[in-house]
């Protein structure tokens, strides 16, 4: 007899520890491609893992073999016009049969292209960082209040008159009062109609019924379709609900100072926190600033791959910043994130107007501002002015980045102090 | 009169049951000698899974049954393949792996097909009996996978890997072709083993301390002996031996990779047998059992569609051809020796006088019992199968500028077609023949292999890096000579540290 055994509850799983072994030896091979991708990729495209293609001759697995030459016969099914003795063109790609079998163990594709998750992803992205438990960083969130329906009430304001309610109420109201008077009629009806029927009508009490019936009908009649006690409403009530939604400046320096490498790092850092803020937020926009002595809002194709030459006014970036939040974003209904990437230089005699402008018109506003410098060399003027904001707006942050290995730890940093 | 077992297409346990036990009685009427069934219902991710383990049911960790995994996966969830209805393992008792998705009728297709055809071959194949245990795999590859996890803990997950790379790079080579290995059993296995780690270590020890150089060296060398004094084929089994620097534990490892790739190796030898039988005893079961009244005929036409997938093979210029389908032959030959055996014509008396008109059943057990692809095809293949197949030689001489066919199937290539589809299923033929040819007992301990190619067939240039996975094993340095017909040394390559 058969043993017959159910399988299928198991565990599914059972490559999992072999897929991670072959992610673990491939890493470098798969972080380059990674690298590559995520300049094809948006800073809020987070949510989808990544289709990654290495070259096969990377991961063969390699086993003395016969190659293609020397003298082979081969057997083929399917003979049509072929005679002993025939000779045909030696074809392309060293005949269909063998050319075939040969990819199986592994040759033939140049690339192999698999997918990974969106975890895997990230940690391919953040390497060695550990992604932090970001919902232990709770936010202290904007609340405003939300009108929301809270069923019905039986006043209100006409407007809010909730219709079929209103209607199936008085229709109740009518069945219930009428529903005596109704009956009676019903008893004195057949009971006249009996009275017309005998012989020898009794006229006196005929006329008794018929005055009776006369008040019954019009008791029935004079019951309102509709009373000012059936109207039902619609109710709302006010209920304070924290802000579901935050929006996340860019700022980006790019004048010709700024290489790709720079704008990758950078381009990382915005999508750790718009990994962060999205953990925390329902919705979160985008807004791309750019500037070299003028800013401008771009989108995010412009924003990374678009280059100027010229010299560096920060300021301007920063006043168009509080411009559009006056515009947009009134600080009472959004979260307003800033974060500011460059390499260090500025005008010199508009650093001091930087402080100016952030102390006064844009820190009050903004849930958190953060600089990163991303330069290998020593602090500019910016840094400094910036340095002194420090102390006064706990809101404010700013760290240095001199390599990629740097942005988790520096991300870190920043979301540490809110963390308490 | 009909009294089907099932009519709807849903399948369940009871039915299953039911269809084993039905299909059971019929094979032991037709003298099928099988182990017990033990039959697994997985989903189609399990049945992933067990593609990457090339059918192991327990498998050591490693980053290539990954590979494998991730890239069935892809093609699975792109549509471009479709997976097997299942998967058979070669043990006691025998374990039948039928997918989820499956049909009713392709379940008891694959029950006829895998737990009695394919249940029947592992039990009764020479092969199989002589190389491969089937009441001890299980046990064994628990064994392993529990000694390479141990080994990983101890050494580290990279140092194990880098060693079953190199072990897996001469897989292959890891096989003993012309005597029986013991058989391997778990409890015995980790009884040895203590022993054998001290008894081996002896024995490397003893072969190197006491070679101590006493002539010069020139006269030396033309004097001693090779070591090993014959060639050996099994690579792996010599490292094992004695390779100078193995530790003990890795030697283990470079045993467990050779004993699993000697209890592949009679299955890579008869594909076509083996899956010729399979077919031949699912569509004789199944049809039996629909002659017998209990499936209808829905079941049955969609047993007919399937079946007949199975066994197309297309020809040479299709766009689907990839090579000869061994499920194709396999059962085109079972079914020619039976029609042999009861409708033989004037041409099968001539060429089978010995089984022409003979009891099938008997014939067909004789040849499922003692021979191999290479050996069942050139004592089998008939001429008419050869017309049916219509098939011809191709010569692929690389001097020659052109192909030459070389024969087709008419009278005068029936024997030369035979041959050489013998000589495609023979895998010595096809794969290199690599053996160890001398060691460098006194010198430099360096490793000397030599390849002779058959036919002037080159080797493809994986093998500087199989050279290196050898070096890495050898721990001195390792070269391979290929050697000419008059047996003149043609070319080296030379793996130094």
């Amino acid at each position: 007899m058969a043993q017959l055994i159910d399988r299928r509850p198991n565990s599914k799983g059972k490559s999992t520890v072999n897929r991670q072994r072959f992610l673990r030896r491939y890493k470098k091979q798969i972080k380059e491609a990674i690298s590559e991708q995520i300049s094809k990729r948006s800073v809020t495209d987070i949510d989808s893992g990544e289709s990654v293609s290495i070259p096969t001759r990377d991961i063969s697995e390699p086993t003395f073999r016969r190659d293609k030459g020397g003298v082979q016969e081969g057997v083929y099914p399917g003979n049509k016009e072929f005679a002993p003795g025939d000779r045909i063109k030696r074809p392309v790609n060293g005949g269909q049969g063998q050319g075939r079998r040969a990819s199986d163990s592994g040759e033939g594709d140049d690339e192999f292209s698999f997918e990974i998750s969106q975890d895997e992803y990230l940690d391919m992205l953040f390497d060695d960082l550990e992604l932090p438990n970001l919902k232990k960083n709770q936010l202290r969130k904007m609340t405003r209040s939300r009108t929301v329906r809270a069923g019905f009430t039986n006043d209100g304001v006409p407007t809010n008159i909730n219709i079929v309610r209103s209607l199936r109420s008085a229709l109740s109201r009518r069945v219930a009062m009428g529903a005596e008077p109704r009956r009676r009629l019903r008893e004195l009806e057949a009971e006249f109609e009996q009275l017309q029927q005998t012989v020898g009508v009794d006229e006196a009490r005929c006329l008794e019924l018929q005055q009776e019936i006369e008040a019954l009908r019009l008791r029935l009649r004079k019951i309102p379709f509709i009373d000012t006690f059936d109207l039902r409403f619609n109710n709302f009530v006010q209920r304070p609900e924290p802000t579901a939604q935050a929006v996340m400046f860019c700022l980006m320096d790019v004048s010709g100072s700024m290489d790709r490498e720079t704008k990758d790092i950078a381009k990382r850092f915005y999508i750790l926190l718009y990994l962060f803020l999205t953990r925390s937020y329902r919705d979160v926009d985008v807004v791309y600033i750019r500037h070299h002595t003028r800013a401008k809002e771009v989108d995010e194709e412009e924003f990374f791959y678009s280059r100027e030459t010229g010299g560096t006014i920060v300021s301007s970036a920063l006043e168009l910043t509080r411009d559009i939040i006056a515009q947009r974003y009134p600080p009472g209904d959004w979260n307003i994130y800033a974060a500011q990437a460059s390499d260090g230089d500025n005008w010199n005699d508009d650093s001091p107007h930087c402080q100016q402008l952030l102390a006064k018109a844009l820190l009050p506003q903004l849930r958190y501002y953060a600089y990163v410098e991303i330069t290998r060399r020593d602090h500019q003027g910016l840094w400094e002015h910036y340095e002194r904001l420090l102390d006064a707006h706990e809101n404010f942050a700013m760290q240095q980045i001199r390599e990629p290995a740097d942005i988790y730890p520096v991300f870190r940093e920043f979301f540490r102090k809110q963390a308490q | 009169m009909r009294d089907p077992i099932s009519t709807g297409a849903e399948w369940t346990f009871e039915l299953i049951e039911q269809y084993h036990a039905e299909i059971a009685a019929i094979a032991e009427e037709f003298g099928l000698d099988t182990y017990p069934n033990q039959i697994e219902l997985i989903t189609a991710e399990q049945m992933l899974d067990a593609y990457a383990s090339i059918g192991m049911p327990i498998g050591y960790s490693h980053w290539s049954f990954g590979k494998h995994f991730i890239r069935n996966e892809q093609q699975y969830r792109r549509g471009r393949m479709g997976l097997a209805y299942e998967i058979v393992i070669n043990s006691n008792p025998c374990i039948a792996y039928l997918m989820e998705e499956n049909t009713m009728m392709m379940q008891a297709l694959v029950i006829a097909h895998a737990c009695f055809g394919h249940n029947s071959f592992f039990k009764g194949n020479y092969l199989f009996r002589a190389w491969t245990d089937a009441e001890a795999i299980i046990d064994y590859l628990v064994f392993a996978k529990r000694y390479i996890s141990d080994c990983e803990e101890r050494y580290g997950i990279e140092e194990v890997e880098n060693l079953l790379d190199s072990c897996h790079a001469l897989q292959n080579h890891g096989v003993d072709r012309y005597k029986r290995p013991n058989p391997v059993s778990m409890r015995e296995e980790q009884e040895r083993l203590k022993e054998r780690e001290a008894y081996l270590q002896s024995q490397v020890n003893d072969l190197w301390l006491k070679t101590v150089p006493q002539k010069s060296a020139e006269q030396e060398r033309a004097e001693r002996p090779n070591f090993p004094e014959e060639p050996q084929e099994n690579i792996l089994y010599f490292v094992e031996k004695n390779a100078p620097l193995l530790e003990p534990w890795q030697r283990e490892v470079v045993r467990i990779v050779r004993k699993i790739g000697q209890y592949f190796y009679p299955q890579r030898q008869t594909q076509v047998m083996n899956e010729g039988w399979a077919c031949f005893w699912h569509y004789h079961l199944i049809n039996e059992l629909y002659d017998r009244g209990r499936l209808t005929d829905g079941f049955m036409l969609e047993f007919l569609q399937s079946h007949t997938n199975v066994v197309a093979q297309p020809e040479f210029d299709s766009q689907y051809f990839s090579g000869i389908n061994p499920y194709a032959l396999g059962y085109a030959m079972m079914t020619d020796i039976k029609r042999i055996c009861v409708d033989p014509d004037e041409e099968d008396r001539a060429w089978f006088p010995d089984i022409a008109g003979s009891d099938w059943q008997q014939t067909l057990d004789f040849a499922m019992r003692n021979f191999k692809d290479e050996s069942f095809i050139s004592q089998y293949l008939s001429p008419r199968l050869i017309r049916e197949f219509k098939l011809f030689s191709i010569l692929d001489d690389e001097e020659q500028s052109e192909l030459e066919v070389t024969s087709i199937h008419n009278d005068a290539g029936y024997r030369h077609i035979r041959q050489a589809l013998s000589n495609q299923y023979n895998l010595s033929m096809n794969e290199p023949n690599i053996q160890v040819y001398n060691v460098d007992v006194r010198g430099d301990r360096s490793l000397t292999l030599r390849h002779v190619p058959h036919n002037n067939v080159p080797l493809a240039d994986t093998s500087s890096e199989v050279l290196k996975h050898l070096r890495r094993l050898w721990g001195f340095n390792v070269r391979l000579e290929t050697i000419g017909i008059d047996g003149e040394v043609l070319s080296t390559d030379e793996c130094a540290a």
